[in-house]
């Protein structure tokens, strides 16, 4: 098990490395920040004092050593806009973007998984064809649109939940959360909801079709021939097999949940991430654009590891073969 | 177990001819399980009558799809759609089976009626732990406490000769062998001590001489808690050995039952004669075996009448326009075939 855990580290570092070089050439392909940051009537003089300031003017290879150095000392550059460390602003929208993404996690789980085993169990009943086109629906409808029809729903018609924005936040540890409130959990609501959608649709596909194999399996039917009621059967016989590929998968969509969040926010006006990226793309605030990338690597590359650990626990097999390779 | 324990219902009365009054502990007749498949309605089984006494083992032998599974599962109520039990009767200790509730079929399933499977790689929950499979199949039926059951389930699996049990509990299946984890389902099978087990080819995966061990313990474990089995496979040196009576099965029905040693050693209908010879023994060593010509009917379209015609050597016009009938002979024993390889008259002729 060591052994597997320190090769999987050696991987993710690799990933990271690779990922950074990545960025920082396409950064430097984008465009030229001076043009946005000096006015426009400023002069040569000028515009490469600002170059020289920002330390443009360098060679590329110099430029990339100094990102490489700086970033291995958690130091992505200072925002061109808001001329503090690019990690700082992050840092501080990052928790409203993870509350977010765990609140959808959480809502696709719940709406998915129950859903899912009833279509899996029932693959031929009206319920269960209801449930699997329900799900084509859910993959198909663009999270945008989405977003602003429960918007008109919940916020503009029925004026049950906030249209917009994120709730008052309490302090823990230092990072702001919306979670802990009434009224943050309110703001939540929606937008979670709307990013829950498309992975429900997911989880739901996944959970049936691993019911349906589940269910005929032998160990299924001498559950059964051992007397045991159907509802053992099926929250824990079913229900425990069913839950690797669920959390395989969604464990990875982890992640694009964080990258998706970028559209949801925006709908939403929802300070996170994802708008902050928005915004910085339209201002080539590019320390932050680097900054929010390699960050995501680095969230991605994390829960990638969380969830071969957490495969492993759920799944007796993998943590025996793993631990012998 | 004695011959007047016959399978089957005859004309001179069962269980009246060596004076000795049994009522069975599972009976079935007439039993017709049909499946709705693409190519329509095939029926799986068709007919079977069968009787099994307290403490009998009955071999239910035939090729592969003849229907044994199917049977078996008929049996715990187990038939899942697209298949469904159509007519007959199953008794166990008197009591009707078929159309009982759910509920109350599901209080008898591991309790009174138990059943092991061929494949033990498959029959274990590969995410659970042992004791976890096996506390679950105790507390199902009975109100006891988790560590009551647990010492139990230790009990049971050191009664299938695995060592050091308490160690073995807390493993998942993928730690066991074939051999192990068929002994394992074989435990958990018996935990109630059940009045039948069925067991379906439970020993055909594993290798000859676990596959020796697992039948003498099971067979002891049986005789202990008096429990019946069917027993179905398609080795008859298995149930040589094995089960008092045997049944004999082709495309869905019986097509002859008797005690072991009488159908193994002078069998009626020419089906059971051909398996017979297809089973390698040791004075036969070195002779190419004989194989029965052709191959099972596909259910979708079994022949007319006597369902074994196009494959049979003594096959006669006769056989190809009627349906032979079940026919007793001497000794507690049935056949249907129109040309039996007994000389001796039908008993009831
Ligand atoms: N789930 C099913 N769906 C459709 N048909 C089925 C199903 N299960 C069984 N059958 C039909 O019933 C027939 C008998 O099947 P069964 O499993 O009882 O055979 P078997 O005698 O146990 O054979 P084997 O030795 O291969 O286990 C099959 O040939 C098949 O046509
Ligand atoms: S009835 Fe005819 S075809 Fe059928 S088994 Fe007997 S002899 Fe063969
Ligand atoms: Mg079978």
């Amino acid at each position: 098990m060591l052994v597997y855990l320190i090769r999987r580290i050696g991987q993710s570092l690799l990933v990271v490395a690779v990922m950074a070089t990545l960025v920082f050439l396409a950064m430097y392909a984008v465009g030229d920040p001076v043009d946005i940051l000096a006015s426009p009537d400023a002069d040569e003089f000028e515009r490469r004092a600002i170059a020289q300031r920002l330390g443009l003017d360098r060679p590329l290879w110099e430029q990339f050593g100094i990102f490489v150095w700086n970033a291995l000392h958690g130091d992505l550059g200072r925002s061109f806009v808001y001329n503090v460390p690019a990690v700082d602003v992050i840092l501080q929208r990052l928790p409203a973007t993870l509350e977010l993404a765990l609140a959808g996690l959480v809502f696709s789980i719940l709406i998915g998984i129950p859903l899912g085993v009833l279509a899996g169990l029932k693959p031929n009943s009206l319920i269960g064809r209801s449930v699997m086109s329900g799900s084509i629906l859910g993959f198909s409808l663009p999270n945008f649109w989405i977003g602003l029809m429960l918007i008109l729903l919940f916020a503009v018609e029925l004026r049950w939940l906030p249209a917009g924005g994120r709730g008052p936040t309490t302090s823990v540890l230092g990072l702001h959360f919306a979670l802990f409130t009434w009224d943050g959990l309110k703001h939540l609501l929606l937008p979670a909801l709307t990013l829950a959608l498309y992975k429900s649709a997911l989880v739901i596909r996944i959970a049936q079709a691993g019911t349906r194999e589940v269910m005929l399996q032998d160990y299924i039917r001498f559950a059964r021939a051992k007397g045991l009621s159907s509802r053992r059967i099926v929250l824990v016989h079913v229900l425990k097999n069913i839950l690797i590929p669920v959390v395989t998968v969604l464990g990875l969509e982890l992640g694009s949940m964080i990258a998706f969040a970028v559209v949801t926010e925006t709908v939403f006006a929802y300070p996170g991430m994802g708008k902050l990226l928005i915004d910085s793309i339209n201002r080539l605030d590019r320390p932050i654009i680097v900054a929010y990338l390699m960050l995501t690597v680095v969230i991605f590359v994390i829960i990638n590891l969380i969830v071969d650990l957490l495969y492993a626990a759920i799944d007796p097999r993998v943590r025996l073969s793993e631990a012998k390779g | 177990m004695s011959a007047e324990a016959s399978s089957l219902p005859s004309p001179q009365g069962r269980g009246t001819q060596g004076g000795r009054a049994m009522t069975p502990i599972l009976s079935v007749r007439d039993l017709v399980v049909t499946f709705a498949i693409r190519e329509g309605v095939v029926t799986a089984v068709n007919g079977v009558s069968f009787d099994v006494h307290r403490g009998e083992v009955l071999g239910l032998v035939g090729e592969s799809g003849s229907g044994k599974s199917v049977t078996g599962l008929a049996i715990l109520g187990l038939v899942d759609a697209p298949g469904r039990i159509e007519a007959g009767s199953i008794r166990l200790e008197g009591e009707e089976l078929i159309g009982k509730p759910e509920r109350e079929l599901r209080r008898l399933r591991g309790k009174r009626l138990a059943m092991i499977f061929q494949d033990p790689m498959t029959t274990l929950n590969p995410v659970l732990r042992i004791d976890t499979q096996m506390i679950e199949a105790i507390r199902a039926h009975e109100n006891v406490s988790e560590k009551a059951a647990r010492d139990r389930a230790r009990q049971a699996l050191l009664k299938v000769g695995i060592p050091s049990p308490e160690e073995r509990l807390t493993a998942y299946p993928h730690q066991f062998s074939g051999g192990m984890r068929q002994r394992v389902a074989i435990a958990t099978a018996l935990l109630h001590r059940p009045a039948v087990l069925v067991a379906d080819e439970p020993t055909t995966a594993l290798d000859v001489t676990i596959q020796a061990q697992i039948l003498a313990e099971v067979q002891e474990l049986a005789a202990e808690s008096g429990t019946a089995m069917v027993w179905i496979t398609h080795d008859l040196s298995v149930i040589a050995g094995l089960a008092d009576r045997i049944a004999v099965m082709y495309a869905g029905r019986i097509v002859e039952t008797g005690a072991v040693a009488d159908v193994l050693e002078r069998p009626i209908h020419p089906y059971t004669a051909g398996l017979i010879g297809s089973v390698p023994s040791r004075n036969k060593r070195g002779v190419p075996l004989a194989q029965i010509p052709g191959m099972t009917p596909s259910l979708a379209k079994v022949p007319p009448a006597c369902p074994f015609n196009p494959r049979c050597p003594r096959a006669s016009v006769t056989c190809r326009t009627i349906m032979p009938e079940p026919t007793p002979y001497d000794g507690a024993r049935m056949a249907r075939c129109h040309h039996p390889l007994i000389e001796q008259a039908p008993a009831a002729a």
